[in-house]
Formats: structure tokens, C-alpha cells, sequence
């Protein structure tokens, strides 16, 4: 996949979560076209429908209308385990609170996806493990449980395990959310390296206005809708 | 698989109290169960060991219809010579008999002169009683120890009989029986060795020669009321009863026409219906340990995806199959179903092991002194594990399928 190539094509996606009384309309005929090797960021107030985008882009959830590709493949009608396998193959998720296994270590935790989803032979997984460690500067810490790491560093390894897949895509929902703006700011400026070096392409949602100027496109969610994508400048 | 078994036993030590409490009531079940099996098993044997090889021998061949009347000891239903050469002829040509031995029963009184009582006689050859019921000899607490307390002449006398007349070794003593005519006839015996009781019918009869008994009865040829038979494998004795039955079908003479019937020691003795009550004890003792393993582990496993909710809707978003997610709670039920059998089955043979060495002894019925040694077969051992492995599993199953079935949305935003 070139970096002009669309990874993800959206035209009037819709979702609508009903409730006993009342049916919120989190997103609303939201079109868009997302280039492979972008660092894009959604951005805009809580409830404007961020983490359904993603969560709609990670084939985590189903629109209500819309279609939705993503590297080449409707993923508005995936069963379960289809979409298990999709997401495995296709797309890492970087989490606000980490999500790191407590009872694996940083290398173990960085390794996961290759044995749990990917079943790659030892030798490879290690290579592929430490070169994703050393890539985010994680390679001393290795053998420590997430509870020894400290904010900055767990979202480090998540980063890795986001991408030792090697994914087309990662999608981190307000992956900064849990920290302070120095290690916020660290950890966007390592992802955006990521990129550089992988050609990933990386979607994230914010809030932060102090990180938002780090994204290279911009996408601002009001109400569910999409109010403008624009390049960032600086 | 080693890696989702890496993953669960570090989900289980993460839990170390609530996986201690699991795993010791898991090998406490075991541990019940196994000892349980081990000294009822060895009560069992120890007393079924007792009955046939004291008096009863492993089968008994009679007259078709003797054992229906047994009580009243009929002369009438006797095997005739005839009758008896057929199922000696029967008997020799089967290897899973040890030996064999002809008896001949009868009531009569029993008089020291001063006293008189009833008592059952069985007319025996010594040599083919002592190995038919090979306890015969440590039965006899006072007296001649061997076959020649048997010889012609010689009486052995229940215990019980023997202190209520106060008798003493080498005392005179008369029998006096009706014979199949309904005349008296009577001889004198010297009391030769005291005989200790033992449980069940026929566990306090007299014994005299099989020569007298005929003698007294005026027998002109051997007639016989039963024969006892010892087979080589106790376990093997309906079996070899069924082969008994066969070659006596094939020499012309049907069971049920002609008449011969065959009995094991479980048909005869009321000490089946102890061991078959111990077999349903130990049944429901199984099922108890089943409901343990189940409850236990299920509560377990239920709090385990509870807890973790989340992270299985990360591993859930990262790809990992609903297939492996099931896989890894299962894993899980099965290192603590695995753990806990291992502990139980190791504490259990130890506590077996100090049963065996305390020496336990009790008493059942007549029999005292009666020492306590604890068996397990092998095949028990792995019954009860296998059994406790695969409840585990099925234990699991329902948790390890919830988890495989969340939804990864869901699961994420769980608190």
C-alpha cells in the first residue's frame, strides 16, 4: 500500500444507539477518505462521536447505514469471527488506559498478538518483539509486569503491540488521555515516528488541544457529524 | 498450547488466595474419595477374603433346589453318587479351579453327656476342605492346627458351643443325627480343636470327617450337599461359575431340569448386600466430589471472567479468536481441576501409606482383631482424576463460553 492509496473510505455512515425511550444518533451521514500512511486525529468535545468512528473503522461495533471500507474490505457485514480475524491481520488498537495483560510482561505483552493471533514460530516473534521494543525504546524494561512500567511506558509497549502485527492501520482512542503532557507529548511524537518508519497509518482521537497540532490532518467531530478535515499546518 | 497454558496458570497464581482455597477443596474431595475407596475397598476384601476362604469357598455347587432350603440342612436334596461324579468330571477339566470340596450337612445334637444342643454338622475330607477354605487351620484357636484335626473320630467344635459346655481338647463327645429314614444314629468324637466363628451362615458349624458323617447317616454311598470351590481368581468367579455351568449343560445334564445349581459366594453370602451398599456409598461419595469440583470451580471461573471483562475485550480487539478466548478459561479450569487432583491424589497415597503402617484394626460381626490395610488400585487413582480433570473442564465451559461470546465494544467499556 502506497502512502496516496485510500486505506479507508466512508459515505454516509450512520450510527444510531436506541434505548428504551430515547434513540441517540452518535453518528450522522459521515463521508471520508483516509490515505494510506496518514497521521490523522479526530478531534471535538466529548460525544461528538470520536471512539464510534473508531470503534466503526477497528470493526469493533456495526454501522446502523452507511458503507465503510477498510484496506479493500467491506467490514459492515463481518460475523465475529471474520472481524477477530480482520482485525488481527489488519488494524492494532492503542487504548487510553493501556490495556496491558497484568500477568505478562512488557516483552510478553508485546509478543501476544503474534501467538494468540498470528501464530508466528518463536524465532520470529522474538526478532520481530525486540526490534519493536528497541523501536520504542522499551527494550531495558522487558521483563517487567505492566504494574513496574509507569504511564508513559505502558502506553509504549501498547504501541509496540499495536504494531508488531505490522498493521495497516492503528487506531488509538485518546491514547493520552491517562498522561501528562510531556510523556502525552513524547508518546505522539513515537507514534508519528512509527509511521515514518513503518508507512503505518495512524488514527487517533483527542481532546488535548496541547497534542492536536502534532496530527498531520485533523478531522473535527461535532454532534456526529463531520465538520471539516483539514491539514495541519506547522 | 504452551503459551495458553503460560498465560492461565499466571491468571491463577494472580488470584494465589482464591486459587489455594480452590485447589485445596478440590484435593480435599480427592483425598476422600481415594481414602474412602481404599479402606472400604480393603474392609471388603479383607471380609469377603474372610467368608470364602474361612467356610464358604469362592462358589458352592448344589441339588437344584438345596440352596432354597438350606436353612433346614435337607438330606433329601442331596447330590447322589451319580450326580456327584458328573460335576467331579465337570470340575477337572477347568484350570480356573484351585480346589474342591465335597461336603456332606447335616443337624444333630451335640452332647457332652451332661449337656445337650443343636448343632450343624459338615462331614468334610480334610485335605480338600483345608484347600478349598485355606483359613480353615487359622480358624481353630485351640487344638490340632492341621487336617489331622480332622482325621476319623475327631471333632472340631464351634467356639461359641465349646465355652457354653465349657469343652475342652480331648473331651468325649456324642453326635446324634436322623438319618434321610428318619432313624437316630449316633457316635462319639473327640473333641480335637476349638473353632473360632466367623461371620455369616455356616460360620459356627461343627466339622467331622466326611467317612463319620456318612457313618452316622448310614449312607451307603457319597452322597454330597454341596461342593465348594476355590478359583484361582476371585475376581474371574462368575466367569469361571458360568464355564461350571457349561460343560455340566454339555455332559447332558440341563441346570434346571436335572438339576445342579450353581452359586458364587455373593449369591450366598448376606455380606454382598454390605458390599453392594459400600459400592453405592462409594457411588454417591463420587458424585459428592463431583458437585465439589463442579461448584467450586465454576464459582471460580465465573469470578475469573468477571473480573477480567476487559481485558478480554482487549485481547478480544486485538484479534484473539473467540475460539482461543474459550480455550484460555478452559485452560484454565482444566490447571486447576489438574492441580488440585495432583495434590489430592498425593496426599490421599501418603495418608494410605500411614493408615497401613498405624496398623488399624477393628471388628466386624465375630471376627476381631481384624487389621485395617488400605488399598488403591491404580485404575481408582486415575478414575478419580480423570474424573475431577474433565468436571473441571466442564466446569469451565459455561464462563469460558460467556467470555468467548462478549462482545469486544462491550467489553471494553466495562468498569
Amino acid at each position: 500500500m502506497t502512502k496516496h492509496m485510500s486505506l479507508i473510505t466512508a459515505k454516509n455512515l450512520s450510527k444510531t444507539y436506541a434505548t428504551d425511550s430515547v434513540e441517540v444518533k452518535a453518528l450522522q451521514a459521515v463521508s471520508f477518505e483516509i490515505k494510506a500512511g496518514s497521521f490523522l486525529s479526530f478531534v471535538g468535545p466529548s460525544g461528538s462521536g470520536k471512539t464510534t468512528l473508531l470503534n466503526l473503522i477497528g470493526c469493533l461495533d456495526k454501522p446502523s447505514g452507511g458503507s465503510l471500507e477498510v484496506a479493500g474490505a467491506d467490514v459492515t457485514r463481518l460475523d465475529r469471527r471474520v472481524a477477530a480475524a480482520f482485525r488481527g491481520e489488519n488494524i492494532g488498537f492503542v487504548f487510553q488506559s493501556f490495556n496491558l495483560m497484568p500477568v505478562l510482561t512488557a516483552f510478553e505483552n508485546v509478543e501476544y498478538p503474534l501467538v494468540m493471533v498470528q501464530n508466528l514460530p518463536a524465532g520470529e516473534r522474538r526478532a520481530r518483539v525486540l526490534e519493536l521494543l528497541d523501536a520504542v525504546a522499551m527494550s531495558d524494561q522487558k521483563d517487567k509486569l505492566p504494574d513496574q512500567l509507569s504511564g508513559g511506558q505502558k502506553q509504549r509497549i501498547a504501541i509496540a503491540r499495536a504494531l508488531v502485527t505490522r498493521p495497516k492501520l492503528v487506531l488509538a482512542d485518546e491514547p493520552t488521555a491517562n498522561l501528562d503532557h510531556e510523556t502525552a507529548y513524547t508518546i505522539i511524537r513515537l507514534m508519528k515516528k512509527m509511521r515514518d518508519d513503518l508507512n503505518t497509518t495512524f488514527i487517533f482521537s483527542t481532546h488535548d488541544t496541547r497534542i492536536i497540532g502534532e496530527a498531520e490532518i485533523i478531522c473535527t467531530l461535532e454532534d456526529g457529524k463531520l465538520v471539516r478535515c483539514e491539514e495541519a499546518h506547522g | 498450547m504452551g503459551n495458553l497454558f503460560k498465560i492461565a496458570l499466571r491468571n491463577l497464581r494472580r488470584y494465589k488466595r482464591r486459587t489455594a482455597l480452590t485447589v485445596s477443596l478440590i484435593a480435599f474431595g480427592v483425598i476422600f474419595v481415594l481414602v474412602f475407596v481404599a479402606i472400604t475397598g480393603s474392609f471388603k476384601q479383607l471380609m469377603i477374603t474372610q467368608i470364602t476362604d474361612s467356610y464358604l469357598g469362592n462358589l458352592q455347587i448344589h441339588r437344584r433346589g438345596y440352596v432354597a432350603s438350606i436353612d433346614n440342612l435337607p438330606l433329601n436334596l442331596n447330590l447322589a453318587p451319580a450326580q456327584v461324579s458328573v460335576v467331579e468330571k465337570a470340575l477337572d477339566g477347568i484350570q480356573e479351579i484351585e480346589a474342591r470340596s465335597e461336603r456332606i450337612k447335616f443337624g444333630a445334637l451335640f452332647s457332652t453327656f451332661a449337656e445337650t444342643s443343636n448343632i450343624r454338622i459338615n462331614g468334610v475330607y480334610p485335605e480338600k476342605e483345608f484347600a478349598a477354605c485355606p483359613r480353615m487351620a487359622s480358624r481353630i484357636v485351640q487344638g490340632e492346627k492341621g487336617v489331622s484335626a480332622l482325621q476319623r473320630g475327631k471333632i472340631l467344635v464351634p467356639e461359641l458351643l465349646a465355652r457354653g459346655f465349657k469343652t475342652k481338647i480331648g473331651d468325649t463327645v456324642v453326635v446324634v443325627a436322623t438319618n434321610k429314614d428318619g432313624s437316630v444314629n449316633g457316635k462319639t468324637f473327640l473333641v480335637s480343636g476349638i473353632l473360632e466363628s466367623a461371620t455369616g451362615p455356616g460360620g459356627r458349624d461343627g466339622y467331622i470327617h466326611f467317612e463319620d458323617a456318612m457313618e452316622i447317616l448310614r449312607l451307603q454311598g457319597k452322597e454330597v450337599s454341596e461342593i465348594a470351590v476355590r478359583v484361582r481368581s476371585l475376581g474371574r468367579v462368575g466367569e469361571t461359575a458360568q464355564s461350571i455351568r457349561a460343560r455340566l449343560d454339555q455332559g447332558g445334564q440341563k441346570q434346571g431340569k436335572s438339576g445342579f445349581e450353581i452359586h458364587t459366594w455373593s449369591q450366598l453370602s448376606p455380606f454382598a448386600n454390605i458390599a453392594n451398599m459400600i459400592d453405592v456409598m462409594t457411588f454417591f461419595i463420587k458424585l459428592m466430589l463431583i458437585a465439589i469440583v463442579l461448584i467450586s470451580i465454576l464459582n471460580v471461573m465465573i469470578m475469573a471472567v468477571y473480573e477480567r471483562v476487559r481485558e478480554i475485550g482487549t485481547i478480544a480487539a486485538i484479534g484473539t479468536s473467540p475460539r482461543k478466548i474459550l480455550s484460555l478459561f478452559l485452560v484454565e479450569g482444566f490447571c486447576l481441576g489438574l492441580t488440585g487432583a495432583v495434590a489430592g491424589v498425593l496426599l490421599a497415597l501418603g495418608i494410605i501409606v500411614a493408615l497401613n503402617l498405624s496398623k488399624l484394626s477393628f471388628s466386624f460381626g465375630q471376627a476381631t482383631g481384624l487389621i485395617l490395610a488400605p488399598t488403591i488400585a491404580p485404575l481408582e487413582v486415575l478414575t478419580a482424576s480423570v474424573m475431577v480433570i474433565v468436571v473441571s473442564v466442564l466446569a469451565s465451559l459455561q464462563p469460558a463460553y460467556k467470555a468467548s461470546r462478549m462482545e469486544p465494544i462491550d467489553a471494553l467499556r466495562h468498569v
